[in-house]
Formats: C-alpha cells, structure tokens, sequence
C-alpha cells in the first residue's frame, strides 16, 4: 500500500514522472540508488519524496529497457552502492520525456490560467 | 522479522545483489538521519519506517530486473506452499479429489499399457515385434498360418529380422503319480534370441530343433518352475519333464520376470515347433499347407517401418497365393501393431479398457470441477489478501502466476500420490479374473515411465481445467470493494457464485451420465444372466477332458469314455452323461470347417463354413437342447454306420431356407453326410450374438481324444465334483482332472466383460456421486453462510422454519434438476457409444434414466439437509447483529 507521509507539503508523484526525474538527475552524473532520491528531494526543497518501494523498481525497469546502465562500486564513505549512469538511448529519451512534459506543463498552466478576455 | 534477514532470504543471485542495494541503501538513509542529529536508535527506526515494506519492494525490483524465470517460480512455489499448509483442510480434499481423478487415468493407462503396448515383460525387441496375422477373402476375421508359409514369409523377408511362432498349448505334465495340468507355448527356434531373451540356465533351442516329426523333445522351463517343482535346483539342465506323455530334455531355464508372449497368461515351459505333433491331436502338420495353426510375431528390422514390411509381406503372400492356387488362393497376410494383437487375450479386454478409460476421464473431469469450486471459495476467503496484492502493484499476471503455481503444487503433489496408487494398483485387472487350476492369469499392468508422463501430463492439464476460471476470477477483484472488511454485495461475488452453481451443474450432469451408463450395463447384464443361451444351465456340470494329454491314442480313448460314462451313470443322483469334442463359452473355439450342402449354390470366390461340435448320444437331452424334428444320435451311428448330421434351426434358415432339411446330405469334413434332426439355436461363444449356423455329428464318426463331460445331476456340484475325479482316478491317474463347473457358471465366465463393466461404472458412478455430493454441499453451504442475514431477516418478519428448510432445499434441487437435464440431454446422445456390450437393453431405457434421477435427487437431498438444517435454525439476533 502507498505510505501515507506526513506533512502536506509533500506532493504526490505524477504517475510516470519519476522516471524522467532519474533520468535528469543521473543526466548530471552517474549516481546510486540513495544519492538520486536525496537529489530528487533536494532539487524540489523536499516536495518530491521519492519512495524506495517506487525508485528501486523504477530504476531496474529503466535498467532492462536500456534508458540506463549500472555497476557496482564504491561510494564516498566506502559502502559498496551500484551506481547508475545514463546511456545514450537514455538520454533520448530524457530529451522526448521533457519535452512531453514541457507540453503537458503548458496545457495544465493555460487550463488552470484565468480565461482571456475575448473579442465577441 | 528483521530486515537483514529479510534481506538475505533471496537465495538466487539477483537476489542478493538486490538485497544488498537495498541494504545499503538503508545504511546511507540512517547515517544521514544520524548527522542530522538523530540518536542512532531513532535513526535506525525512522529510516526502516520510511524504507517501507523490504519484501514487498525486493520482489517488486526483482520482477522489475526480469530475473530467473525458475527463481520466481521456486518463489511462488514456497509461498504456494505456505498457503496450502495454512488451509490444510481445503489442500488435503482438494489433494485427495485430484488424486482420485489423475489416479484414476494412471491406473488405467498402466492396464493399457501393459496390456496393449508393452504386453510381454522381459522381451528386450518389444519395440520392433509385431503380429502375423492371416486373412481369407470372404472372411472377416484373422486366420493362422500354416507352418510352410510361415517359413516361407520368413525366407522372403528382408525387412523383418525374424518370423517367430508363438502358439498357446495347454498339456498335461506327469509328475511322479500325479498328472497336472501346464500352458506353454509352442515357439520357432529363433524365439529366445529374436526376443532378445536370455535363458539364465542351458540355452535356447537350436536352428535344427525346429523341424522333424517329433525329432527333438527338448524343453525351456520358466523361472517360477524352475523354483517352485525344482527349487532352483542348479543342476536343472538334462533332468526331464513329461509333457502329453513324452519325456522331454530341459535344456534351458527362461529369466525372472520373462512370462512368454501371450496376454493373459504366465507360461511355464517352452517347446520347439518340431514337437507340432506331439501336442496336437490331429497329427502332424508341419509340411502341410493347408493347416493352418500358427500364431506368431515378425521382428522388424531396425529402422524399418510397419508399412514397409508389410508391402513386402503382401507380396511375398501373393506370390504365394500364385504359386500354391490349391492353397493359398485368396488368402493374404496382415502385420499388426501389438496393441491390435489378433490371437491373445487383450482382444478380450479392449471392451474392459475403453470403459475403464472412459470411466476415467469422467472421474477426473468431476474431480476437477470440485477442485475449482473449492478454489472458488477458498479465493474468496483470501480476497483480502490478493486485492492488497493488487493494490501493492503486484500485476495481474503475475497474481495469476501465484494462483498457477498453487494449483501446480495440487496437482504435483496430487499426481505423485496417483502415481503411487497407479503402482499399487497396477495388477488389479487381474482380481477380476478368476485363477483356475493349471492356468497362471497375469493381466499384467504395467508401471513405468511412460505412465508417469501420461499422469504429469494429465496433471498438469487438470491444473488448466480446474485452476483457469478460478485465477481469472480472483485477479479481477474489486479494489474499492474489497478491500473493506465488509464486502457481502461486491459484484465479483456474485459471478462467483453464478460460476460455482455451473460447476455443481456440470458435477451433477456428468455423474448423471455415469449413473445412467451404470444403471445400462447393470439392467444388461441382468437380461444376459436371464437369457437363456438355447441349453438349460441348471443342474448341468461340465469339465474338460484331455485324453490325449494323457498319452490316448482315438482306440483307446474310445474305451476309456465308455468305461467313465458307464461309472459316472452308477453314482447315485446322475440322471444323463454325454460326452462332446467342444465346451460351450470355453476358451477353446468351436471347430469351423467348410461345407457344402446340395442344392445350395454360393456365390462365386465364397466358400460356405459353418461351426460344428461332435456329440455323443445324449448330448441334446443332457444339455436340454431340444431337437424340432428328426431324432437323436444313437449308438448305432458309430463308424461302421452311414454319417449323419443334425443342424440348427439357423443352418436351416440359411442352406435350405427353412425347409425341412431331414434326409437331404450336407458335406463336411470331406464325407457327405445324411441329416437325421434340426436342433433348437444355441449360442456357444457370445451371449450378445445372434445364434451362428451350427451342426452337430456322432461323436463316433469325429472322433476327438480332446473334449468335454456334460452331466445332468440332482446332486451339488462340490459333491459330484469329488465322486467324478475319483472315478476318473480311478480308471488313470494319469489323466489330469479339469475344473467341474456347473455350465451356469462356465456361461457367466462368459459376461466378464460385463461384470467387469459393472464393477467399474458402478464404482466411479457412486464415486463421481459422491463428489458431486460434496459439491454441492459445499455450494448450499456457503450460500447459506452469505444469506445469513436475510434468513435472518426472515425469521424476524415470522417465517417457520419449515419455509427456510424449503427455501434452501428447493434452491439446492434446482441446481440438481439442471444438472440432470444436461446430463440426461448428454447421456441421450452418448450412451450408444456402450451399446455393443448392452443386451436387450436400448441405450435409451427408461427405467436406467429414470432410476439414476432417483439416487441423483436423494444424494442432492441429502447433500443439501445440513446447509438447510442450519439455515431454518438461523438465530436472527446474531444474524442481524
């Protein structure tokens, strides 16, 4: 079942977002799996957080369909992580999801803006 | 459960990296929480609280990461396992119904395949043996083969290895003063090696020993008699038997487990084929090509096809046919797979083994509709836990696959109890023959891989049947709905139970048509016990007589049947003796030969045949046969004498068209013969049949040292018994006394199909019964236990109880009456298919129908009292509460 989390500052994922979401942070630099949530969550001042129930099996899809590549290595205080990095279909698709997205944006933003004035 | 363990629960190698992952990744959430100044303990909780549910988030990953196939599989399998062991009433009736249904099939392939496939154990060439069988025009049944074709067809051959004569013989073995009674078989030299048998003592026999007129009395013996008469005895080879009176070499000792090539019986000598002689009383005929005697194999060669050998082999009989006009014109020669085997005893039992299977397949498909009915519920019983799953985001498919792989561990474990009691039952066919003495029955069912798959595979299709509708059905679950605690209106319930009444509908239907099939066969074999075969079978003993087994020649054997009927009249309470050359309903045909009558002309290419049996004085009173016209057979009609005949009432409808045929000749056996007397039809070899054509001649003047005492007594059969063999004691001791029976029950031996027919549907017919029974228990159950609260209601607005009891009976009753519609509409159209084995009885009786809806309706009745019980008794405070 979904967590409830506390504090409604927090705003649910869209469906379908989370994967462009890891795929622009991992756009800036290969990443394993706790940085990129920490990133997501700082990105958007702690709005977005992403759950490990949701992230794990986002990235593991995004894994098999190609969108990115992993390997095992070591993280900044010597834990042993597996560590994500955009591959080239990924950041195709990256480039096609913002876009979408970007699409999507406008058309929410001109729907929920105030109606124009008309002529008639 | 803590997650570290958690966490190493993944045994494959996803698994594990996954777990590591996650576990990391848990370690990296902590010791943030720490430097942000949490102490490590609330760290540690918090960061697991917000982690989230591990198993549910590593199975998530690992379906996402597509691992093993096999992985996941063992995954369900161990949870499958865990929801079985939780609900150990629902797995142990759903376990015992399948393995009801799959063990079942399993038996019933073992009987086939060990009595139409693999018929002969210890043969290693099983594969590439097939039958040689003749075929006359004209003539719709197999012939043997004479043993100058037969070698002939040998030589020919280049597709078969092998031409291997394997003929049944029945004989007396002298046993110091005893004499008693052995069945082996008469075989070509090349049997054992053809076989790929190995004698485990001596040898088998030799190229030579094959040919020559009595030239080689050399002997095989099996295994059992080497350790039963010779307790193994290892200095075996070179000591003799007495078989028919000729002292034969032992040469060789068959191995365990070989029990020679003819179903039905386990054989206890093996002789060559230049013994012919010895062994049948009417003489020597291994360079005749007109006897035709021989029953036999061809080896095919490795890699040759059926159809190649016998293109082969139809041209090498017609070259025959070519060559020997007098002969062999007409005549053909057919191969056939073992299964359709012409000359042994699985004929016999095709009958016996179509039921069984078709008994089978109705007992699983039964069985199967109570498993998915027990899944139905049991589905609804977990709802709760499957919509969580649902709602976790475990997929649908993949739901599904749960629900597979639950209902593959019913079935494996299912399948592996039917195949343990496929293993103990394999020989069972064997109980419903009755051993007699001298003869070693082994209906041989067989245990083997092949019966394995077949039950898998039946198994893993019963698991399609029976777990398809029920997975569909769950994985549609209502989200919204059911997730609340209180789900008694969801619409998925409703479709369950429409579908649970379909499946009780379908039980009651098929147990229907078993039922009413049981009620035919019951109702037939009733009328064949009522029917008279034309001779009266009370008060009638019959017992074989083997003279020639003993050593007679025609001579003396004339003086020794005289004596015995002059000594069997003289017992107290013997109204008539006779003697004849044939038993009726024996094992042993009736001789057929070919006939000519004057004035009857056949068709051209046809050859006129009729069966006939050689009689002594008295036969016809002793047996009760009455004679329409003419007179008996007296003592006068003896050899010096002019032949005379007398024929059946169907020989005169079909050679003189019903006139009266008395003092007109008929020609049989060579000689013309006047005819004195037309006998009422009998039947002699199947009760089902219509009477065939058959004439009788004099004893006298068809002389047979093999034959059959028939008395007509006021005595019990258990004391006649003990005064006939002491009077044939004591004239030989070296005559063999056969089984006494009362012809009552050598007619009854007759119907063991029947029998064995009955046994079976009556037993699966009560079985599918009963399941359907609980079925539909079940079904009224449950649905009383959902309309707990509007009987409730019921009782509270005033309704007695009596009206609840009505309410719940007559709703169970309408599931049964549309159960026997279908079942009555299916059983109309298919209960032809048994009606080969029906007698008198029409496939469509009524009184079959009509008493198969009365024990449906009781069981249904008596199925539906409990729920009903309960529902009357319904308390409306609780109900309601």
């Amino acid at each position: 079942m979904p967590r409830k989390q506390p504090g409604s500052s927090r705003i649910e994922l869209l469906q379908g977002t989370l994967d462009m979401l890891i795929l622009q942070t991992l756009a800036w630099g290969p990443r394993y799996g706790f940085g990129i949530a920490q990133m997501i969550r700082a990105g958007s001042h702690d709005a977005l957080q992403v759950d490990t129930g949701s992230l794990y099996p986002a990235l593991h899809r995004l894994e098999r369909h190609g969108a990115i590549e992993a390997d095992w290595g070591v993280s900044e205080n010597n834990q042993r992580v597996r560590i994500y990095r955009l591959t080239a279909a990924g950041r195709r698709r990256l480039s096609a999801e913002r876009s979408r997205w970007q699409q999507l944006a406008d058309a929410i933003a001109g729907a929920m803006a105030p109606p124009a004035k008309s002529d008639a | 459960m803590s997650i570290a363990r958690l966490l190493r629960l993944g045994r494959a190698r996803g698994d594990v990296e996954i777990g590591e992952e996650l576990e990391s990744h848990l370690k990296m959430a902590i010791e943030e929480r720490i430097a942000r100044g949490e102490s490590r303990a609330d760290a540690e909780a918090n960061a697991r609280r917000e982690f989230g549910n591990v198993g549910h988030v590593q199975e998530v990953a690992r379906e996402m990461s597509g691992s093993l196939w096999l992985e996941r599989f063992a995954q369900d399998a161990r949870f499958g396992l865990r929801m079985l062991r939780r609900a150990p009433g629902f797995s142990i009736v759903a376990i015992l119904c399948l393995t009801l249904g799959i063990g079942a099939n399993a038996v019933v392939g073992g009987w086939i395949e060990g009595i139409l496939f693999r018929p002969y154990p210890g043969v290693a060439n099983e594969d590439r043996l097939v039958h040689v069988a003749g075929t006359a025009r004209g003539d719709p049944e197999f012939t043997d083969l004479s043993f100058p074709d037969f070698s002939d067809l040998e030589r020919e051959s280049k597709f078969c290895d092998a031409f291997i004569v394997s003929k049944i013989i029945g004989t007396t073995l002298s046993a110091g003063d005893r004499a008693e009674r052995v069945t082996g078989l008469m075989v070509s030299p090349n049997y054992f090696e053809a076989l790929g048998v190995r004698p485990v003592l001596g040898r088998g026999f030799a190229p030579d020993e094959g040919t020559g007129w009595n030239a080689h009395p050399v002997t095989v013996i099996s295994y059992r008699e080497w350790q039963d008469r010779f307790h193994g005895d290892p200095a075996i080879i070179g000591r003799t038997q007495q078989y028919n009176g000729v002292t034969h070499v032992i040469v060789g000792v068959a191995p365990e487990g070989f029990i020679g090539t003819f179903v039905g019986y386990s054989m206890q000598f093996y002789v060559p084929t230049s013994m012919q002689a010895a062994f049948d009383p009417s003489g020597y005929k291994l360079e005749d090509r007109d006897a035709r005697w021989i029953e036999g194999f061809a080896l095919l060669k490795r890699g040759a096809t059926l159809d190649q050998a016998q293109s082969e082999v139809s041209a090498a009989a017609a070259r025959l046919a070519s060559t020997y006009p007098d002969q062999d014109r007409g005549r053909g020669v057919r191969l056939l797979p073992l299964w359709r085997g012409t000359f042994d005893g699985a004929q016999n039992l095709m009958p016996t083994l179509r039921i069984g299977l078709a008994v089978a397949v109705f007992v699983l498909l039964i069985a199967c509709a109570n498993v998915a009915n027990l899944l139905l519920v049991r589905s609804f019983v977990r709802r709760h836990e499957i919509t969580v799953r649902l709602s976790l985001g475990a997929g649908r498919m993949r739901l599904i696959r749960q629900l597979f792989t639950e209902a593959l561990l019913l079935s494996a474990i299912a399948t592996g109890c039917a195949a343990l009691l496929a293993y103990w039952l394999r020989n069972s066919l064997a109980l419903f023959f009755p051993s007699s003495a001298g003869v070693v029955y082994t209906f041989r069912g067989d245990f083997d891989w092949r019966v394995c798959v077949l039950s898998a595979m039946i198994g893993i299709m019963s698991v399609v049947v029976f777990a398809a509708v029920p997975a569909l059905q769950s994985s549609r679950a209502d989200l919204s709905g059911a997730l609340k605690s209180d789900s008694r209106s969801s619409s998925g319930q409703r479709d369950r139970s429409r579908l649970r009444a379909a499946l009780v509908v379908f039980q009651v239907a098929l147990s229907f048509v078993l039922l009413v099939a049981a009620g035919l066969v019951l109702q037939s074999l009733q009328s064949i016990s009522d029917a008279s075969p034309g001779f009266s079978t009370d008060g009638v003993l019959a017992t074989s007589l083997n003279l020639f087994a003993a050593g007679y020649d025609s001579s003396r054997a004339k003086t020794f049947d005289d004596r015995l009927v002059q000594r069997i009249r003289s017992i107290g309470g013997v109204d008539t003796v006779a003697i004849a050359r044939s038993l009726p309903f024996s094992t042993r045909p009736y001789d057929s030969g070919p006939i000519a009558v004057d004035g009857f002309v056949p068709n051209a290419d046809e050859q006129p045949t009729a069966r006939y049996n050689s009689v002594s004085p008295g036969y016809f009173a002793t047996l009760g046969i009455d004679l329409r016209s003419g007179r008996d057979f007296t003592t006068g009609d003896d050899e010096s004498s002019e032949p005379v005949a007398i024929v059946s009432e169907t020989m005169v409808d079909e050679f003189w068209r019903g006139e009266s045929p008395i003092g007109k000749r008929l020609q049989a056996g060579g000689r013309w013969r006047r005819i004195v007397g037309v006998a009422n039809n009998v039947k002699f070899e199947s009760l089902l049949d219509a009477p065939r054509a058959l004439f009788y001649l004099p004893l006298r003047q068809n002389f047979s040292t093999q034959g059959a005492i028939f008395i007509r007594t006021r005595q019990t059969p258990d004391a006649l018994r003990r005064s006939l063999a002491r009077e044939i004691r004591a004239l030989d001791p070296r005559v063999a006394p056969y089984e006494v029976l009362t012809l009552r029950e050598q007619v009854r031996r007759a119907t063991s199909a029947q029998r064995i027919a009955v046994t079976l549907l009556g037993m699966f017919g009560a079985l599918a019964m009963l399941l359907a029974g609980i079925g539909l228990y079940g079904t009224m159950a449950y649905a009383v236990s959902q309309r707990t609260r509007e009987l409730g209601l019921r009782t509270a607005l005033g309704a007695a109880p009596s009206v609840l009891l009505r309410l719940i009976i007559s709703q169970g009753l309408r599931l049964t009456a549309m159960g026997i519609i279908v079942g009555g509409v299916a059983a109309f159209a298919s209960t032809r298919l048994i009606a080969y084995m029906l007698y008198r009885v029409s496939p469509r009786d009524p009184r079959a129908f009509i008493s198969a809806l009365v024990v449906m309706v009781l069981a249904a009745l008596l199925a539906c009292v409990a729920p009903a019980w309960r529902a009357a008794r319904t308390d409306p405070v609780t109900a309601l509460r």
